[in-house]
């Protein structure tokens, strides 16, 4: 047993007081959840703690919160290693005489708040699901037995149904925050289970609808913020690049957000250059610097580029001079890579610890001292 | 007041399925829960779903199974019905996009469970409940027009007309402290197990016995209360389940000495016999001193090839490293029986009706009685689907021959009052939470895998006093806006009324069948004991009576595996 402090946000809508801190202190094993910590205070301190939970196995997504700040599941995360996060690095353990710091635990972010750790999941979460008409639209009358289907596209999807719908992704979208219409990385993780089912009679049209979408499937800046999120490992920015391969490189939907074609000029540009050029990026991505649809957009962002030269951030030489040249090793891995002849699948279920055999058929258990990492994908 | 045709309680597998069959009859539909559905407890059930699909297979296999199984206690009637039913859900469920594993010909594939004499479970890695669940929802997402979702609702009550016939339920709105009166022709109860009367389990914290008890105390019987399911494959401490798939994969037990104990209990299905003999293995070699000093013995799953394990248990994987911190692909994790399921509940016949007029109840709420004594492993998820659709079905046709009625506000301003009460109490008895602890350590003590008279007798009089303690009991949060505090005080008296009736029907049976094992009478007695207990309401107590088993093509027969 050892002491934790948890300090919690505490939020009263009846009052009409501003949210606040307060500090609980648990006795418990390092090795029970921070969800089992709130649940010793509410049954023996205060029983007005608001936070939804049930199945404190990290099955039901109803604990999703901040703890440190990071989203989670509160039944998945150890007090131990949540203490630790508090302190950062180098905190040893109350058993060698240090302090436990405070865990503080809140509700999640870009979510309004009902009370304490309970948001508001119906106002965004639930609004963005449906959003992706998040059910299957199978093509005709279904067959007398079961469709026959690749046993791979089961398994496939299987990433995406892993998903069970906690939020944590959503609270941390960097996309979401700017832009508070984005459809977020849970909702496009459902629209791929149905994409990548190849019992929907409605791919193309899906695909259509979230490149055409100002608010879909490119509005994702690769931040990576979801796969940390995610306690299941379902990968959302994954499962949205996912989304942009088939519909981009399979469907040829060429999207009236320049999505695609904007992707296809960064990855020209990298290749080429190695490091990122900007001057090209923006002209190359609307077909070129004297393309009729690149002319508007660079008038447009005008006054940005007077006042990059203003500042010496560029110079005219920098942007209209420039020698192409991408190190060896960057040229390497585009042929290597456009030398496959399939793409690679970013999918846990597919491909995660396949390249191991020594266990297999399993000899009298190895002891390992190291369990699996967590989010073992990308 | 909300007046729906057909309103159903519980938005687990039962109640969704409930709710589409019962809006596809044409009927206006209401479901209520007091979780969002996705979080209900069906996505626990991991291993998978049977069906006699394969042309191999026959239903009959899969009957027999099941009724060998419940020690013979299962109502035959019903259990063909469910196995005739099953191959047809399953492919119902395939259709409307449940992402099924597929064998190397894409056809749905299927695992080995305890208990059964062929691969019939279909599954969706080891999340099927979870896949299940959420692709149910999926329809009701889709059917928004026909079917209301009332989310994070609490039903207080059942209503009745002055025939007593059930007419509609008194629920609070968890999001702003409302109480309303809702008025239904028919009410399908599908809220679930009362797990939480133990501790550990493997139940959610919301498995709290609501609909059993709600059902209870409007007069309805209750029937094999007693038979709770202790899950073999359970982790110490906290109770957290790891899938009988783990074993329908290849996994094998061994106690502390490394000796594959199956072997002597069960020589044949060895880890897959029925989890009653499972369990009841386990906990003798505990009991006799075979097991680790954590009270356990080993589940080694390092027998099945790690990519398999990888790919078709990756939930398990996960759980042993974050819940015990132990790698299951390369070493044994500890287990032990824990508490998982009750067979009992509330009386019903094959069409999901009580006794009560216009109340029906499927899932591990009712107690059809398809397990018996003993439920198979992934016949759960079955139970629920199918007896929630044809509850649902007969519901809206009940619902089509009535007008709408109109029940007394009355009751409303009651229960008003009742739960005003509870959040005014002074803080002088036991807290709620304190009461809840005890009396699920004593019943995990007193009332588990081996029981004897004396030990229920004592559990039987400590539930009277924490009833009365309950009387009292006081809470600390007084505000509208998501009072958990209340409802968990309201939830405690669901459980003890629970709790009541498995002890004395514990008590009552005096052999030893399927989950119920009695040391002071540890054979089954078929011409003394092969009927049902029933407990109805009478005086605050439980009243004993008894009905037949329906037996039709398989009588009883020493059970072996």
């Amino acid at each position: 047993m050892a002491e934790f402090t948890l300090k919690i946000r505490r939020y009263t809508p009846e009052t009409g007081e501003a949210a606040y801190w307060q500090e609980y202190k648990v006795d418990l094993d390092g090795k029970r959840s921070v969800l089992d910590g709130i649940l010793q205070a509410k049954d023996r301190e205060d029983g007005s703690i608001g936070i939804r939970c049930s199945c404190r196995a990290a099955i039901c997504g109803s604990c999703g919160v901040r703890i440190n700040g990071r989203p989670a599941l509160a039944c998945h995360t150890h007090l131990d290693e949540a203490a630790k996060t508090a302190m950062g690095a180098g905190w040893n353990p109350p058993d060698q005489g240090q302090q436990t710091p405070a865990i503080t635990v809140e509700p999640m972010g870009n979510f309004p708040v009902v009370k304490d750790l309970i948001v508001d999941m119906d106002a965004v979460h639930w609004k963005k699901i449906q959003r992706v008409t998040p059910w299957l639209i199978p093509a005709g009358e279904p067959p007398e037995r079961e469709y026959i289907v690749p046993p791979e596209s089961m398994i496939d999807v299987t990433q995406s149904m892993a998903c069970i719908q906690c939020g944590a992704c959503v609270s941390d979208c960097l996309s979401m925050e700017v832009d508070p219409l984005f459809i977020g990385p849970a909702a496009l993780a459902k629209a791929y289970r149905f994409v990548g089912d190849p019992r929907d009679g409605k791919r193309y049209e899906r695909l259509k609808d979230l490149s055409e979408d100002h608010h879909g499937i490119y509005d994702c800046t690769h931040c990576f913020n979801c796969i940390e999120a995610c306690p299941k490992g379902v990968a959302p920015m994954s499962q949205i690049m996912r989304l942009r391969r088939i519909a981009g490189d399979d469907e040829q939907i060429v999207d009236r957000n320049n999505g695609h074609r904007h992707e296809m000029a960064f990855v020209k540009n990298i290749e080429r250059n190695g490091l990122l050029h900007e001057a090209d990026l923006l002209p190359d991505s609307y077909g070129g610097k004297f393309h009729p649809r690149a002319v508007p957009e660079l008038l447009d962002s005008l006054p940005v580029v007077l006042r990059a030269l203003q500042r010496g951030k560029v110079t005219p030489g920098k942007a209209l001079r420039h020698s192409h040249k991408a190190p060896q090793d960057v040229k390497r891995i585009f042929k290597h890579v456009h030398d496959k002849t399939e793409r690679y699948e970013l999918n846990l279920y597919v491909t995660g610890y396949e390249d191991e055999e020594e266990a297999a058929g399993g000899g009298e258990g190895v002891p390992s001292s190291s369990p699996p990492e967590r989010s073992p994908n990308v | 007041m909300p007046a729906h045709d057909v309103l159903i309680i519980g938005a687990g597998l039962a109640g969704q399925r409930a709710a589409i069959a019962a809006a596809g009859a044409g009927s206006s539909v209401a479901i209520m829960s007091k979780v969002h559905p996705v979080r209900s407890h069906s996505n626990a059930a991991a291993g998978g779903i049977n069906a006699a699909l394969n042309p191999d297979d026959s239903w009959e296999s899969h009957a027999f199974d099941t009724v060998k199984g419940s020690d013979y206690l299962g109502d035959q009637d019903a259990i063909e019905i469910m196995c005739r039913e099953a191959p047809g859900e399953v492919l119902w469920l395939e259709h409307h996009g449940v992402t099924f594993h597929r064998n190397p010909e894409g056809k749905l594939g299927t695992r080995a469970f305890g208990g059964a004499s062929a691969a019939r479970t279909y599954y969706i890695a080891d999340i099927t409940g979870q896949a299940l669940l959420h692709v149910l929802y999926e329809q009701l997402m889709k059917h928004h027009e026909t079917v209301d979702r009332y989310e994070e609702w609490f039903v207080t009550s059942l209503v009745q007309d002055e025939a007593g016939d059930c007419c509609g339920a008194i629920a609070r709105n968890i999001r702003d402290g409302a109480m309303e009166l809702f008025a239904a022709k028919s009410v399908i109860l599908a809220s679930g197990g009362a797990g939480q009367c133990f501790k550990p389990t493997t139940n959610a914290l919301i498995c709290t016995g609501d609909g059993i008890a709600q059902a209870y105390r409007i007069g309805a019987p209750l029937m094999d209360m007693e038979m709770i399911q202790y899950h073999p494959t359970t982790l110490a401490g906290n109770g957290i389940l790891i899938t009988e798939g783990a074993r329908g994969e290849g996994a094998h037990l061994y106690n502390a000495e490394g000796e594959r104990f199956m072997e002597k209990y069960a020589p044949n299905k060895l880890e897959l016999a029925s989890r009653d003999v499972v369990s009841r293995a386990e906990q003798t070699e505990i009991n006799e001193g075979r097991g680790f000093p954590d009270g356990t013995v080993s589940l080694d799953i390092t027998k099945v090839p790690r990519k398999r394990t990888l790919e078709a248990l990756r939930e398990i994987v996960n759980i042993g490293r974050d819940f015990a911190g132990v790698d299951i692909t390369r070493e044994p994790i500890h287990i032990r029986p824990g508490c998982h399921y009750i067979m009992g509940g509330i009386k019903t016949d094959v069409w999901g009706a009580t006794s009560i007029p216009g109340l029906y109840a499927a899932g591990e709420v009712a107690c059809v009685s398809v397990h018996g004594g003993n439920r198979l492993g992934a016949n759960s998820l079955l139970d629920t689907l199918i007896f929630g659709r044809r509850s649902g079905e007969h519901a809206a046709h009940r619902a089509r021959q009535m007008a709408m009625p109109s029940p007394s506000a009355a009751s409303l301003k009651d229960e008003r009052r009742a739960i005003d009460s509870i959040i005014a109490r002074e803080h002088g008895g036991r807290r709620v939470s304190e009461i809840k602890d005890e009396l699920g350590t004593m019943m995990n003590e007193r009332c588990a895998v081996f029981r004897d008279e004396e030990g229920l007798v004592f559990a039987r009089e400590m539930i009277q006093r924490l009833k009365e303690e309950a009387q009292t009991a006081w809470i600390d949060d007084r505000g509208t806006v998501f009072n958990q505090d209340v409802l968990g005080a309201i939830e405690l008296g669901y459980m003890l009324d629970c709790a009541e009736c498995i002890v004395v029907a514990a008590l009552e049976r005096r052999e030893s069948r399927g989950a119920q094992f009695r040391l002071d009478y540890p054979q089954r007695d078929d011409d003394e004991w092969l009927k049902h207990i029933d407990l109805t309401m009478n005086g605050g107590g439980p009243e004993i009576s008894y009905s037949d088993v329906t037996i039709t093509k398989w009588e009883p027969v020493e059970r072996t595996y």
